[in-house]
């Protein structure tokens, strides 16, 4: 029996009253896979992202992590809803980075990546600690572990979110429009760091963007959503050079002209 | 415990009671809705009020309204004011929630767009016309609910009108009170009563509410 | 009004109380009135410590109580808000007995005006909880933390800041009812002055210096809650985060 994908999302279906955002969703993520979304806005690919991170919940199909259902238990068979405990254990190999970082502002840098792996794994304050300087470290901020989020910029801001992630030691990262809220001149120190996640670890990553070059580069495959479907994915290469459906050349084709 | 046939029997006092609850209500709240009206411009129209009236304000808003009642009622008097106890009660309880009313509209008139005055300079409006015809009716609209939560905190102060014998429902439930040292119903009522309209003030405040935000959506 | 403004304003109504309590028309009130502010102290402390405790209890269970917890706080609630002060301090004083409970005067004084206060500081909290951005929640959701914990570790400092203001009105309000006191025949400043003009008729000696030490007292509340507000903007809480 090979073991199973990462992620699945198995004929997953979300809808706000009648409008209905995914229909159907079926997409399979292998471990240490990277996968870019994109797609015009109200597409429904950052429903994707908030739906594995249990802050949307699902109107019908099932999400799999390891093979396990994340807000369903199977019993005699049969999937039925999952109690909060089964959530939060398959809960734990996922990590979220947000557009607008959502750091606590009560926190130094250093504490808001402390606070979890304390208050939720239950290290001791010095592992925490040591674990949190090795972050801030690795996304460069060794000299800022003691400043409040209002005294860093909004690309400090937004490594410390990913070191803050990344303290929890998940399997999956999830990045939601990670550079959409900084201003142009930033976005280029929060890709870097991205781009080191991926050379140095075996992290399955999703991310949704806006950032085209960056997909192109860094994907290993891209999906297009439109409408709350997956209307064309594929290698990355292939997908910017050559696009098959008719929405995926519209949407590049404007992406492009806006520059 | 609890006596049907007493609570019959003072419910027709009480009842008259009520009226003059609502009586000192309203002509306090039209006091203070003017006045705060008042205060409000003039730290507008004339910058060197501002001073005065923002102490005013203070010293009131920091005080017991029943210190001011009585001081109304019995300090009056050695400065020729003498004024009988409702009078006086309305007097005071509308002074005291026109500062409250002069913040709220101050509130009002800072939420309106400094644009709005550039305009009607641009116009060549005269500072008069300007608030009366540009300001204040864009800063009215939306504090009407601060407006209408004062008038309801109002209402739940006059039983301190008791302290000067005014006959409104406290004074009318102490009277009864003492006079058949049963004092369950009276109070009880009194205090149903003010539940029953408070409730249905704010329910009323919210469908105003609703109603203005739908109109004036900013 | 601005902290140096207030701090003048406090100064300048000091030295007006100690310059009247000097001169012969004054002097016989001070010491009454003295115990009377004493005891208006005393309540307001005893009241306000009800109040924020009675506040930060419904107004959670409001939020995120089970059903019938959440109801009696809805009830709570309503009922001291919707009814008077003044009707409050006469059920518990005179009602109750009724009902087989006898409570001293100024219990019921610190019990009536504390879940009056406290019912008002109840919508304060849920109001500064709510207020929190719902990043800060859908945060700790990603971090796995259990409600309890986002609750009481990022949720609440951070309303803690949003509510210093209210609660700064809170406390005059709950002030200024202490005086209310006087009519269940507690001998607060309010009583005393009312004694001391009915036995002197010098009501406007009594009269103006009662204000000028309720005035000062306002004062003093508010300037601590702006310096408290001030200190928990720089210390706790630096500018939110986008």
């Amino acid at each position: 029996m090979s073991e199973p994908p990462m992620v699945s999302f198995e004929n997953v279906t979300k809808r706000y009253g009648s409008l209905t955002v995914l229909d159907g969703l079926n997409l399979t993520i292998s471990r240490g896979e990277k996968v870019a979304i994109i797609g015009p806005s109200g597409s429904g690919k950052t429903t994707v992202l908030r739906m594995l991170m249990t802050l949307e919940t699902i109107d019908g199909g099932v999400i799999r992590v390891e093979g396990e259902p994340l807000t369903h238990t199977e019993r005699q068979g049969r999937l039925v809803p999952a109690n909060l405990a089964h959530i939060r254990k398959v809960r734990a190999k996922i990590g979220m980075v947000f557009q607008s970082f959502n750091l606590f502002p009560h926190m130094t840098a250093l504490h808001n990546c402390m606070e979890a792996p304390v208050k939720v794994l239950g290290l001791s304050r010095a592992e925490a600690e040591a674990r949190a300087a090795d972050l801030l470290e690795m996304v460069g901020l060794s000299n800022r572990r003691d400043y409040y989020p209002s005294q860093l910029s909004g690309g400090q801001q937004q490594r410390v979110a990913i070191a803050r992630a990344l303290a929890m030691r998940p399997r999956v990262m999830l990045f939601d429009e990670v550079t959409s809220a900084l201003d142009p001149e930033l976005v280029g120190e929060v890709l870097q760091v991205i781009r080191k996640l991926g050379e140095e670890h075996d992290l399955t990553m999703l991310m949704v963007t806006h950032q085209m070059g960056f997909a192109r580069e860094f994907a290993d495959r891209v999906c297009f959503f439109y409408e709350g479907r997956i209307c064309e994915e594929g290698e990355p290469k292939a997908f910017f050079q050559n696009p098959q459906n008719e929405r995926s050349r519209q949407f590049l084709r404007a992406v492009l002209e806006a520059g | 415990m609890w006596d049907w046939a007493f609570t019959l029997e003072i419910l027709p006092a009480l009842a008259r009671a009520a009226v003059i609850t609502v009586e000192v209500t309203i002509l306090g709240f039209l006091i203070a809705l003017t006045l705060g009206l008042a205060l409000a411009v003039c730290r507008i129209a004339l910058p060197w009020t501002r001073l005065p009236i923002s102490l005013l304000v203070e010293l009131i808003r920091s005080t017991p309204l029943l210190i001011q009642i009585f001081f109304l009622y019995f300090v009056g008097p050695s400065f020729g004011l003498t004024l009988d106890a409702m009078t006086t009660g309305v007097l005071a309880v509308g002074v005291h929630y026109a500062t409250y009313c002069s913040e709220v509209y101050r509130a009002g008139f800072e939420s309106v767009p400094r644009g709005q005055w550039e305009a009607s300079v641009a116009l060549n409006l005269g500072r008069a016309t300007t608030l009366r015809d540009v300001i204040i009716p864009q800063a009215i609209p939306p504090v009407v609910p601060a407006l209408g939560n004062y008038l309801v905190a109002l209402f739940k102060e006059t039983p301190l009108l008791s302290a000067i014998a005014v006959l409104e429902l406290m004074q009318t439930a102490k009277i009864i009170g003492s006079q058949t040292f049963r004092y369950t119903e009276p109070i009880t009522l009194v205090g149903l009563f003010f539940l029953a309209m408070s409730l249905v003030s704010a329910w009323a405040i919210r469908r105003v509410e609703a109603g203005i935000n739908r109109r004036y959506r900013r | 009004m601005g902290l140096r403004a207030l701090a003048v304003l406090l100064t300048l109504t000091l030295a007006t109380i100690l310059y009247l309590s000097r001169l012969e028309d004054f002097r016989i009130f001070v010491p009454g009135l003295a115990q009377g502010a004493l005891m208006t102290l005393r309540i307001t402390a005893a009241a306000a410590v009800l109040a924020v405790l009675a506040a930060i209890t419904a107004g959670l269970l409001k939020l995120y109580g089970p059903a019938p917890l959440r109801w009696l706080a809805v009830a709570y609630i309503e009922v001291f808000r919707g009814t008077s002060a003044l009707v409050q301090l006469f059920w518990l004083y005179f009602v109750l007995p009724g009902f087989g409970i006898t409570i001293e005067a100024y219990t019921a004084a610190v019990i009536g005006i504390g879940l009056n206060i406290g019912a008002y500081g109840a919508e304060v909290v849920r109001g500064a909880v709510v207020s929190v951005a719902r990043g800060q929640w859908e945060a700790t959701v990603a971090l796995n933390m259990t409600r309890a914990q986002a609750l009481r570790r990022i949720i609440l400092p951070q309303a803690f800041a949003a509510m210093i203001p209210p609660w700064g009105n809170l406390l005059i309000e709950l002030l200024k009812t202490t005086a209310l006191v006087s009519m269940i025949t507690l001998g607060d400043l309010a009583f005393r002055a009312q004694q001391m003009n009915q036995t002197t008729m010098k009501t406007a000696q009594i009269f103006t210096l009662v204000l000028l030490v309720y005035l000062a007292m306002s004062l003093t509340v508010t300037l601590g809650m702006r310096l408290l507000e001030r200190r928990a903007a720089r210390g706790i809480l630096h500018a939110r985060a986008a």
